[in-house]
C-alpha cells in the first residue's frame, strides 16, 4: 500500500472528529471518501498533510511512519493536496501560484511542467499573468489542481473539489481527474458529492461523524441501500 | 528662486530624508506582520543597536565601513535570537501575547544597551563629510543623499527579491495563506525566522544612516520605531509599498508642520496620523484588497 491510515484519531480541543479511522490507499488507485458536511473529511486530509495534529493511530507512506513529520516533509515525499475551497494565493499571478507547488521538488526543470498544465487547460496560460483571485471559481479549482501536480506528487489529495461550483464545471473537473487516473496517478478523493465520486472511483469508504461505517468498491457502494438513501438522496 | 519656494523646498528635502528612515523601520514592520501578524514592537531597537553598536565598534578601534558592517550583522543576530528564543518558542499562542513578548523584549535590549554601552548619545561621522550641496537653492547634507540612495538601492532589492525568487514568494505565500503554504511545503517556521532577520537588518540600516544626522543613544528607538509603526499603518499595514509611501509622508507631514506651524508638535504628528489613520481608514492608504473569490 502506498498510503496506509491506520485507526486515526484527531481532535479540536475536548472535541473529537475523527475517531479509529482506517484507509488504504494502492499505488495507481482513485479511491473515495464520502459523507456528509462535517462528518470529518477535510480533519482527514489535514492530518495527513501534517497541518492537523493526531491524536491516536498512525500514517503510513509507503512504508514509512510519517504519523508526526512535518508539512515540508510530506510534500517532499511527495503526499500533495488540493484544499477544500481551493485556496489559491489571491493576490499572486496564476504562474506564480503554480510555481509554487514547486518549492520542495528536487529537479527543477520547472518550465516543462508548467507548459503541461498549460496544455491541460488553455484558460491557465492565458491568465497566467493575473492575480489568481481574479479567475472563477471553476478556474481556480484548475489552478490549485495544476499548483499540486507542480510539486509531482505521489499521491494526490483532493478536498471536495466540485464545492460551490456549477453542475457543467463539476463535469469537467471529475474528467480531469479520470484522465490523472487513467495516466497513472494516485487519488485520494474526498466529497460530499457521493455519486460523482463514487462514480469514478475503484474503492470508496463512507465517514460518518468521524468514523468509517462502510467500505467497499465504487460500484457496489453506489448501489448499496444505505448510501444511496443517505448520501445520494434517492 | 523666490524664497518662499526655498524655504519649502528645505522643508520637503529634509522631510524626504526623515521619512525614507520611517520607510525602513515601516518595511521591517510589515515584513514580520506579513509572515505572522505580529506586531513587533522591538524593531524600534533594531534601529537603536544599528547605530549603537556601530558607535561601540569604532569606539574599539574599528574604521566606519567594518563597524557598520559588523553592526549589521549583529543586529541581525538579535533578530534572528528574538524569533528562536521569544517568538518561537511561544508561537502557538495567541498574538496579543507574542505582541507583549516583543515589548519585553524590547526593553530588555534597550536595557542591555544602556548598562553595557551607557546613556549617553553618540554621533557617528558622517559618511562623506559634512560639506552642504545647494538644490534650487536649498542645501542638503550629503548624508541624506546617502540616506536616500542607500533606502532605495534596498527597497528595489527587497521588490527584486520577492517578485523574481522562489523563497521571496513563499514569504509572499505564507502572509496570503499560511495553510495553503504549507501545504506546498513551505517551511513557515523558516518564514518567520527570515522575517525577524531581514527586519533587523532594515532597522540596522535605518538607525546607521540617521545617526550622523541625529546622534543616537539607547532610546531612540522608541520614538523611531513609534514613526516607523505609523508609516506602517498610514500604508495599510502589511503592505511593503504602502510602509514606503507612508513613511516619506509622515516624513513630509512632520517636517512641514515643524516648519509652517510649530517644532514643537513635532513629534505628535506620528500620533495624530496613527490616531487619524484608526479612526478614518483602518486599513491605511493601500490597504490589502480582496481579490480572492470565495
Ligand atoms: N477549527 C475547528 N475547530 C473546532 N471544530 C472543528 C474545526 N474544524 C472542524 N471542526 C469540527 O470537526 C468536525 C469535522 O469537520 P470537517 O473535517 O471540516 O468535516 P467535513 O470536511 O467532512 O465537512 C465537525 O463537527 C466540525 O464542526
Ligand atoms: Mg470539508
Amino acid at each position: 500500500m502506498l498510503l496506509e491510515i491506520e485507526g486515526l484519531s484527531s481532535h479540536y480541543g475536548r472535541i473529537q472528529a475523527l475517531t479509529d479511522v482506517s484507509v488504504s490507499v494502492d499505488e495507481g488507485e482513485l479511491v473515495a471518501l464520502v459523507g456528509a458536511n462535517g462528518a470529518g473529511k477535510t480533519t482527514l486530509l489535514r492530518c495527513l498533510s501534517g497541518l492537523q495534529p493526531v491524536s491516536g493511530g498512525r500514517v503510513l507512506f509507503d512504508g514509512q511512519d510519517i504519523t508526526s513529520a512535518s508539512p515540508q516533509k510530506r510534500v517532499r515525499l511527495g503526499i500533495s493536496q488540493v484544499p477544500e475551497g481551493r485556496q489559491v494565493f489571491g493576490p499572486l499571478s496564476v504562474e506564480d501560484n503554480l510555481r509554487l507547488g514547486t518549492v520542495r521538488r528536487r529537479g527543477k526543470d520547472v518550465s516543462r511542467d508548467l507548459d503541461r498544465m498549460y496544455t491541460r487547460f488553455p484558460v491557465l496560460r492565458e491568465k497566467r499573468k493575473q492575480p489568481a483571485g481574479t479567475l472563477s471559481g471553476g478556474q481556480q479549482q484548475m489552478l490549485a489542481l495544476c499548483r499540486a501536480l507542480m510539486s509531482q506528487p505521489r499521491v494526490l489529495l483532493l478536498d471536495e473539489p466540485s464545492m460551490g461550483l456549477a453542475p457543467l464545471l463539476t463535469g469537467e473537473i471529475f474528467d480531469s481527474i479520470e484522465i490523472l487516473k487513467e495516466q497513472g496517478t494516485t487519488i485520494f478523493l474526498v466529497e460530499q458529492n457521493a455519486f460523482a465520486a463514487l462514480g469514478i472511483a475503484s474503492r470508496g469508504y463512507v465517514l460518518d461523524t468521524g468514523s468509517v461505517v462502510l467500505t467497499d468498491t465504487g460500484a457496489d457502494l453506489l448501489r448499496n441501500e444505505r448510501v444511496k438513501s443517505a448520501y445520494l438522496g434517492i | 528662486m523666490p524664497p518662499a519656494f526655498v524655504e519649502f523646498l528645505q522643508f520637503l528635502l529634509s522631510g524626504i530624508t526623515s521619512g525614507a528612515i520611517y520607510a525602513l523601520v515601516g518595511l521591517g514592520f510589515a515584513l514580520i506582520y506579513n509572515a505572522s501578524h505580529v506586531i513587533n514592537f522591538a524593531q524600534g531597537e533594531f534601529v537603536m543597536l544599528g547605530g549603537m553598536l556601530t558607535w561601540a565598534l569604532m569606539s574599539a578601534g574599528l574604521d566606519l565601513p567594518l563597524a557598520i558592517g559588523a553592526a549589521v550583522a549583529l543586529t541581525v543576530l538579535a533578530g534572528l535570537a528574538l524569533e528562536k528564543l521569544a517568538i518561537e518558542p511561544a508561537r502557538d499562542a495567541d498574538v496579543v501575547t507574542l505582541i507583549i513578548i516583543t515589548i519585553g523584549a524590547g526593553i530588555f535590549l534597550r536595557g542591555v544597551v544602556s548598562v553595557t554601552l551607557g546613556k549617553d548619545f553618540h554621533p557617528l561621522p558622517s559618511f562623506s563629510g559634512d560639506d552642504p550641496i545647494s538644490v534650487l537653492g536649498a542645501t542638503i547634507m550629503p548624508q541624506s543623499l546617502w540616506v536616500l540612495g542607500v533606502s532605495a538601492l534596498v527597497v528595489i532589492a527587497l521588490q527584486l527579491f520577492f517578485r523574481y525568487t522562489l523563497l521571496g514568494k513563499s514569504i509572499l505565500a505564507t502572509s496570503y495563506n499560511r495553510d495553503a503554504a504549507r501545504l506546498m511545503g513551505v517551511n513557515v517556521g523558516f518564514v518567520l525566522l527570515l522575517s525577524f532577520g531581514l527586519s533587523a537588518m532594515l532597522g540596522a540600516m535605518a538607525g546607521i544612516l540617521i545617526a550622523p544626522i541625529t546622534a543616537t543613544n539607547f532610546e531612540v528607538g522608541i520614538i523611531l520605531g513609534l514613526k516607523g509603526f505609523a508609516a506602517a499603518i498610514l500604508g495599510g499595514l502589511g503592505n511593503g509599498l504602502g510602509a514606503i509611501v507612508g513613511g516619506l509622508l509622515l516624513g513630509i507631514i512632520e517636517s512641514l508642520g515643524a516648519g509652517y506651524i510649530s517644532s514643537d508638535y513635532k513629534d505628535a504628528m506620528a500620533f495624530v496620523v496613527i490616531l487619524g489613520v484608526l479612526f478614518f481608514m483602518p486599513s491605511g492608504l493601500f490597504g490589502r484588497r480582496r481579490t480572492e473569490r470565495v
